[in-house]
């Protein structure tokens, strides 16, 4: 089966979309994430994303609308996470680790009072992007637009904060505000990534690009751009090898990612071992 | 509380483990340039913290520019060059000038936007600290001299009237020290720049500062420098033979 044939499916065609903007999101909000030091955030929200889409689904709600439901419990709980963080003089790790362990508790519980684990559920575990729908397209798009363009407005608050929070705040950036605002758009991109690569495999979509694009850039806008450009790409291939191999799509984007990060880690080396035998 | 470029009155404050500052009344006008001096853990740099409103400020006032501090905004007029960048990730992916660019934003309304003519006057201040040369390289990749000398520059670029500087030379060796201290002292010539420094080099301050303040926990001194070579406290605080360095080595500039 040729490229053209694949690209004639519709359901190729939505999940190519939809999965390119999830993961240029997922990929530029990681770039902060990971010089922030909250990789993680995005593996806690993702577990309460299970908890909310347990909630969803014991309500009967199912695909888009089960974002009804996720959408403002992980939005909440990003704010909680940063509430712990500031007042309860609990670190930013633990605090994830908190929520996201009552995200994953809650999910369990509910699932077992609604019967057990179903098929639903475990799609949203490990991802089916290959079933998503026109409305979930729809919506991701809304969200992307969204999420870019309060990413663009905040860009040199958010870029300020990553260098130094303390230099930020006595630049009159009101941190607090941006905090929020980051995590926030890390929220909406976790509940939108979670139907792209499942609960389970999130932060390495959060991660992988950024790591890649820090071993390479020399320059922050340039780690931006590298950092998406990975994280289009390796959904894009990711979808057509795993048609191909008939594999899960999901695990297919991951791995590709991880490629990417060790080809950057090897050039970086070649690169530096280059500079040093010049000088 | 008149104006001033800085006021502090009956200044306090205090962490979970117990009071850091207490009492602190100084005056500082423009131009000045005050070296802030004292034992570890006297309150040096929690007291510049308490001016920016980085720490809380227990009892006491405190103002900048004639505005208390816990309303300051105008942070366009403020350069800050703190202690603890020593410990900058080495992988941070920005350039000398995109680092130097972030001074900028204290000018900025939302959204910050960053214009050509920023990048004019970023230029012009890398060419003024003698690092333009290396504008494009990363700010992880700069040994620790060039790195405060960058950071100096982040400070310096919004053309600042009052530049505070946390032990900014704690990462350099003595003679890039000497150059760095030189450097600020020029600046705050020419420019009439007022200079807050914390540092432990109380023999530099000597060739530099104007007044000195010397905390511990309280305020032991403040002052001309002339005063303080002159004060019966400092054979105290220094012992005789420092003294005699100190104020020697001010005399001799």
């Amino acid at each position: 089966m040729n490229v053209i044939e694949i690209l004639s499916y519709g359901f190729i065609q939505r999940a190519l979309l939809a999965g390119t903007l999830i993961a240029v999101l997922c990929s530029v909000l990681g770039v902060f994430l990971v010089l922030r030091r909250l990789s993680l955030i995005g593996d806690g929200l993702a577990h309460v994303t299970f908890g909310g889409t347990a909630i969803a689904l014991s309500l009967k709600l199912y695909s888009a609308s089960s974002l009804l439901v996720s959408l403002p419990v992980v939005l909440l709980s990003s704010l909680g996470i940063l509430k712990l963080t500031e007042k309860a003089r609990v670190g930013g790790d633990s605090a994830i680790g908190i929520v996201s362990a009552l995200g994953i508790s809650a999910g369990i519980i509910l699932a077992s009072m609604g019967g057990g684990y179903n098929v639903d559920l475990l799609s949203y575990l490990f991802g089916n992007i290959l079933s998503i729908t026109t409305q979930e397209v729809g919506i991701a798009f809304v969200l992307f637009c969204v999420v870019l363009l309060l990413l663009s407005l905040f860009f040199n608050d958010l870029f300020a904060i990553a260098f130094d929070e303390e230099l930020a705040r006595v630049s009159g950036i009101r941190t607090a505000t941006i905090n929020s605002v980051l995590v926030l758009l890390t929220a909406l991109s976790v509940v939108l990534a979670m139907k792209l690569v499942g609960i389970m495999l999130i932060s390495s979509l959060l991660i992988l690009p950024a790591v890649s694009a820090l071993q390479l850039a020399r320059s922050f806008k340039a780690c931006v751009a590298l950092a998406a450009l990975q994280g289009g790409c390796s959904v894009v291939a990711g979808i057509f090898l795993s048609f191909a191999a008939n594999l899960p799509t999901s695990a297919m984007i991951v791995l590709l990612n991880l490629l990417f990060f060790s080809l950057a880690f090897l050039a970086r080396r070649y690169f530096n071992h280059r500079s040093k035998s010049h000088n | 509380m008149p104006d001033g470029i800085v006021r502090t009155e009956r200044l306090c404050c205090s962490y979970r483990t117990g009071r850091v500052l207490e009492d602190i009344t100084i005056s500082v006008e423009a131009g000045d340039y005050v070296g802030i001096v004292g034992p570890n853990g006297s309150g040096k740099s929690t007291f510049v913290r308490a001016l920016m409103g980085l720490c809380a400020i227990s009892d006491g006032s405190a103002s900048l520019f004639g505005v208390p501090c816990n309303r300051f905004s105008a942070w366009g007029r403020i350069g800050y060059l703190p202690q603890s960048l020593h410990l900058l990730n080495p992988l941070f992916p920005a350039t000398v000038a995109e680092t130097v660019g972030l001074g900028l934003l204290s000018l900025k309304r939302f959204p910050r936007r960053l214009t050509h003519a920023d990048r004019v006057k970023v230029d012009e201040v890398l060419e003024q600290l003698d690092i333009y040369a290396i504008r494009s390289q990363l700010i992880g990749e700069l040994s620790g001299g060039q790195q405060q000398r960058v950071l100096l520059a982040r400070a310096l670029v919004n053309n600042p009237d009052l530049l505070i500087l946390d032990e900014p030379t704690a990462a350099l060796d003595p003679e890039m020290r000497e150059r760095f201290y030189a450097l600020i002292g020029e600046i705050n010539r020419s420019r009439r720049v007022t200079v807050l420094l914390v540092t432990h080099d109380t023999g530099a301050m000597g060739k530099f500062a104007s007044k000195m303040l010397y905390l511990d926990k309280r305020m032991l001194f403040y002052g001309n420098f002339e005063e303080f070579c002159r004060s019966a406290d400092m054979s105290a605080l220094f012992g005789e033979h420092s003294q005699h360095l100190i104020c020697h080595r001010h005399e001799k500039l």
